[in-house]
């Protein structure tokens, strides 16, 4: 007979993590996706956050989430610098392409590396009361350490949505990859509108990293198993739309769950990443390209 | 003398030193260390003929090497022919991944292509993963062949890599200095723009991806023999992906003496640091020299000397 409450399960659990995958690939979306700019390291900076709740969390015992957030002033602050000498070193000289590339390739490397040298290659998990309780719907459980942070990715979904679409900045970050010198003359430094959308989508990323360390424990090397992830939602999701990438990151979650449910975890990376070559060579402007 | 003389002659030089210095005897963790940078002369090289010349940036430099590594494994598992077969097989197999992905380069550019790359290396981890028979996620001890034919195994192995630089450096100077080098440049610079002048673009994408795919199976092969135990993490390590960029990078990429350059010492100084500090402050040190040259001296070293000279 065929499982159907492990079918269930499973589509619930994909739902929920789906929630969480569309909060770690905004920053994706935004950087990549609006801005155009290649970065690589994002994942870095994702596992990075994870790894600054974690400090918190064992020391002082701060709930993960609330940690999360009050570190997001500082990753932006960090995600601003980092643009500034991207823009010093190769945007104004107008090699961003492949340079930048590989200048974010080699932040990834640093990152993941400084990390490990300094907390070593163990898991790192993080305690809050909540975590290990669940309750059942009809039969399928439904653990908080999923669904807390699935809420959470929702509410940074839609608070995105709604800062991008309303604000001055918001539209202003949607403009500056489409048309600079209007946005010149309407009165915006493209250069300082930049800035701010790199300083978010790096505060997102970690803010993101700290849901991700409420689920699942992590390692250094953990950002590999994100970029696959980031890069795909972002491209199925059609580049920078951030009402598609919600949807991208539910599609994923859920194949991803059924897969590791029905065939085995070690197989969900590849899940990932097949949709990414597919939608590459396929149709490389998403489910709802622009 | 004319050059294609010239350049066989140094090559026979050049091999003829490796046969010296394997018949040395010398402390035979500097063979290791050898192989290792001889292995790295190969990877970036083979990285610089798409990278370098053809402004193609491939992250998925893992899958090519691991494919050489485990077309090998899988040979010796079933046949166990002799090594030159093995490096030989390693590379056609990773050559039609290379023709493969150079036909991804109709739709994917920039970075598109980039990503699709390591996309393609981690979806090959997955299967290899999956694959009990060349070991899985656990690994497989390889035995070595009894009796090389000179020295023993490590002083034969290093031998065989000196070759495969020679042969690998040869080849790109030989693309770089051909008509088929200048319209890779020219393709680099603007490819929309080559294509118009009559440039064959999709016949030298498709070249240089085939090429730098062979080369980069061709290092892999003996990778089985010279580790004696191969899995997945250490087959497919993301340090290979960041080293073949680094060290054209560092080297200078517009010339085949660049990758040679920054692999000598990139590579010399990862063996160094791994055996006086620790092999995660290798890797540090390789992502930070890499930043470092990529915003500070974006024409590498060779651009360096290049500026020195000119004033």
């Amino acid at each position: 007979m065929f499982p159907w409450d492990l079918l269930a399960n499973a589509l619930v659990a994909g739902l929920l993590l789906g929630g969480v995958y569309a909060a770690v690939s905004l920053g994706v979306s935004i950087i990549f996706g609006l801005l155009d700019i290649a970065n690589i390291a994002q994942p870095a900076f994702l596992i990075l956050g994870a790894y600054a709740v974690y400090v918190v969390n064992t020391g002082f015992g701060v709930d993960p989430i609330l940690a999360g957030l009050l570190f997001t002033p500082v990753f932006y602050l960090l995600g601003a610098a980092v643009y500034r000498v991207y823009y010093g070193s190769f945007e104004r000289r107008g090699e961003e392409a492949l340079r930048g590339l590989v200048f974010f390739f080699g932040l990834l490397f640093i990152i993941e590396v400084s990390l490990s040298i300094k907390f070593g290659v163990d898991y790192r998990l993080v305690q809050a009361g909540y975590l290990g309780k669940s309750f059942e719907i009809g039969g399928i459980g439904i653990a908080y350490r999923l669904l807390v942070p699935c809420l959470v990715g929702l509410a940074m979904t839609l608070a995105l949505h709604l800062f991008l679409g309303r604000s001055f900045y918001g539209r202003a970050i949607m403009a500056v990859s489409q048309d600079r010198l209007a946005l010149r003359l309407m009165g915006a430094d493209p250069v300082h509108i930049k800035t701010v959308a790199f300083g978010i989508g790096i505060a997102a990323a970690s803010l993101a990293g700290a849901l991700i360390i409420t689920i699942t424990p992590v390692i250094p090397s953990s950002d590999r198993d994100y970029i696959g992830r980031m890069f795909a939602i972002t491209v199925l999701g059609g580049m920078g739309s951030i009402g598609g990438t919600l949807v991208a990151a539910i599609i994923l979650g859920v194949v991803e769950s059924l897969m590791s449910t029905f065939f085995g975890p070690s197989w969900s990376q590849a899940v990932s990443f097949g949709i990414l070559l597919t939608a590459l060579a396929v149709r490389p402007s998403g489910l709802f390209g622009r | 003398m004319p050059q294609a003389a010239r350049a066989l002659l140094a090559g026979l030089v050049v091999v003829g030193l490796g046969i010296f210095i394997a018949s040395l005897r010398i402390n035979p963790y500097l063979y290791f260390a050898g192989y290792v940078i001889l292995q790295y002369i190969v990877i970036a090289t083979a990285w610089n003929i798409l990278g370098g010349y053809a402004g193609y940036v491939n992250f998925g430099t893992p899958a090519f090497f691991a494919m050489g590594a485990y077309t090998a494994v899988f040979l010796i598992q079933t046949m166990r022919p002799p090594l030159p077969v093995l490096i030989l097989a390693g590379g056609l197999v990773s050559a039609l991944l290379g023709l493969a992905i150079g036909y991804l380069t109709l739709r994917l550019r920039g970075t598109f292509f980039s990503i699709a790359t390591l996309a393609l290396s981690i979806v090959l981890q997955t299967m290899i993963i999956n694959w009990e028979f060349v070991g899985g996620s656990r690994g497989l001890s390889v035995i070595r062949p009894s009796g090389p034919p000179f020295g023993n195994y490590v002083t034969f192995l290093f031998t065989v890599m000196v070759l495969l630089a020679v042969v690998a450096v040869t080849a790109a100077r030989f693309i770089e200095r051909s008509w088929v080098g200048r319209g890779l440049a020219a393709l680099r610079d603007n490819e929309e723009a080559a294509e118009c002048m009559g440039v064959p673009t999709l016949r030298l994408k498709l070249f240089a991806t085939t090429v730098s795919g062979f080369l980069l199976g061709v290092a892999g092969a003996p990778f089985p023999y010279y580790v004696t135990f191969v899995e997945p993490n250490s087959a497919f390590s993301l340090d290979y992906a960041v080293n073949a960029l680094a060290m054209p990078m560092i080297g200078g990429t517009t010339s085949w003496v660049g990758p040679v350059i920054g692999a000598v010492l990139l590579g010399s100084a990862q063996q160094l640091a791994t055996v006086t500090i620790s092999s995660e402050m290798n890797l540090f040190i390789v992502g930070v020299v890499l930043v470092a040259f990529v915003v500070a001296a974006p024409e590498g070293i060779l651009g360096l000397v290049r500026r020195l000279r000119g004033r």
